[in-house]
């Protein structure tokens, strides 16, 4: 879901920045320096995880996990997207310096967003615990991709087919995404549930 | 495996300060992503793989990286001369293609490469960890350039755990497909990941504090501003001062 370099206008990219500059300032602040451990070793998962390939039909999409990410970490999903985002620019030159603002904003505020949205459903009885994964899952990455093609026609109104081939062909991998995030969250339900946002004894 | 290929070299550019290749790589990033002429994306583009060339790079590995990066840039050639509205520069059966939409595209692909190999060519021939220092000096927020280290040594360590999980079920006779069953082994690969992270993170948190950490990360690395990089800075500067007055004085 990456937007390449020199695609996006000055202006969206500068929001871009401005925009994921304050969130990850608000995460930054909700982290204390005993939790960066935390941040960066689930970061550094998120980022292994990102590379496993799940077939789907003839070819096979990468997961993004930023649902899980939100569910996870809250508003630390900012700084930990951020870092996982620049690595994988540094390691494989995906995504670059000007598009990091906007491909920050484009995963992490989904993942907030789903936090609080689906974030106190998932200790609930277990149909909806399960709906409320799958809707995690599911709507990060449409609302992700919407914004992706937000920053597109905001940069020039032509831009809009391609932004709507974009969203579609992120449709399977938003039922795959709301599936695994379905699966991984009863699996962390029964295995190490104090991970899990509002765990009470 | 993940590796960082192309930072072990020794060419002039391997051996720059990272804090001047930091700086360069933003400004120049953003110039070329600001630009709108083809003389200056050319002269961009010409610019890049004249700085590829001084790394001394493997060039198969250079191309590799940038044809997998190319994967938007060619939903653009696709979809765009067939949408954008303009004249119509000849036509595929019922469709028009215009001349503005292989214009765009083209201004696309340019500056996306112009930039992607400059980005290679001055930031990928630096080891992570030496950016990261660099980054720390640059006055960078500390606890990022933390998270990012840390993020860094630690990606390693959970790949090798990932390659554990799949051996396993490999092992166990596991084979991916299109049903459910892979979608909830994968599930539960990556809930098991994520388990043994936390448990890892609060090993490493517990072994950091017995070593006496106080929540500052030292950075012992000097980095020197000498002879070699005055001389870079300067050409670099008059290069991409170039640039901007083609683009902006419309020269050429």
């Amino acid at each position: 879901m990456h937007i390449s370099e020199g695609v996006l206008s000055g202006q969206v990219l500068f929001s871009g920045m401005v925009l994921a500059a304050a969130g990850t300032a608000i995460g930054l602040k909700r982290i204390d320096y005993d939790r960066i451990p935390h941040t960066a070793i689930l970061s550094a998962s998120f980022f292994v995880a990102s590379l496993i390939h799940v077939p789907i039909g003839p070819s096979s999409v990468h997961l993004i996990l930023n649902g899980i990410v939100g569910l996870l970490l809250g508003w630390g999903a900012f700084p930990a997207i951020l870092v996982a985002l620049t690595l994988q620019a540094l390691l494989f030159q995906f995504g670059g310096i000007t598009t990091l603002g906007v491909n920050t904003m484009t995963m992490a505020l989904p993942a907030v967003l789903c936090y609080y949205l689906f974030g106190s459903m998932v200790h609930k009885r277990n149909s909806i615990a399960l709906f409320g994964s799958f809707a995690c899952g599911a709507f990060s990455v449409f609302l992700g991709a919407i914004m992706v093609g937000l920053a597109l026609v905001f940069t020039e109104e032509n831009f809009f087919q391609v932004s709507t081939l974009l969203v579609i062909s992120h449709l399977p991998v938003m039922v795959i995404e709301g599936i695994i995030t379905a699966f991984c969250v009863t699996f962390l339900k029964k295995v190490q549930p104090a991970m899990l946002p509002g765990f009470h004894e | 495996m993940i590796h960082e290929s192309l930072a072990n070299g020794h060419s002039q550019i391997h051996r720059l300060d990272p804090r001047l290749k930091i700086i360069f790589a933003t400004v120049y990033s953003f110039i070329i992503a600001l630009s709108d002429r083809f003389p200056t994306l050319f002269a961009a583009l010409a610019l890049s793989f004249l700085l590829i060339g001084l790394a001394r790079l493997n060039l198969q590995e250079v191309l590799r990286k940038v044809v997998l990066v190319n994967g938007l840039i060619l939903l653009f050639w696709v979809v765009l001369p067939l949408t954008f509205t303009g004249e119509p520069l000849f036509y595929l059966g019922p469709l028009a293609v215009t001349r503005e939409g292989i214009l765009l595209s083209a201004k696309i692909t340019i500056k996306s490469n112009a930039i992607l190999l400059f980005f290679i060519a001055l930031i990928a021939t630096t080891s992570i960890a030496t950016l990261g220092y660099a980054l720390n000096r640059l006055r960078i927020p500390e606890k990022i350039v933390h998270l990012l280290l840390l993020t860094y040594r630690y990606t390693f360590v959970i790949e090798q755990e990932y390659a554990r999980l799949i051996r396993a079920a490999k092992i166990r006779g596991f084979r991916a497909g299109n049903n459910m069953h892979t979608y909830r082994t994968y599930a539960y690969l990556i809930g098991m990941l994520l388990v043994k992270a936390t448990a890892r993170a609060e090993r490493v948190h517990q072994a950091m504090v017995c070593r006496g950490f106080k929540g500052k990360f030292y950075c012992l690395h000097e980095f020197s501003f000498s002879r070699p990089e005055k001389i870079w800075s300067a050409l670099m500067s008059i290069a991409i001062i170039g640039l901007g007055i083609v683009e902006w004085m419309e020269i050429a």
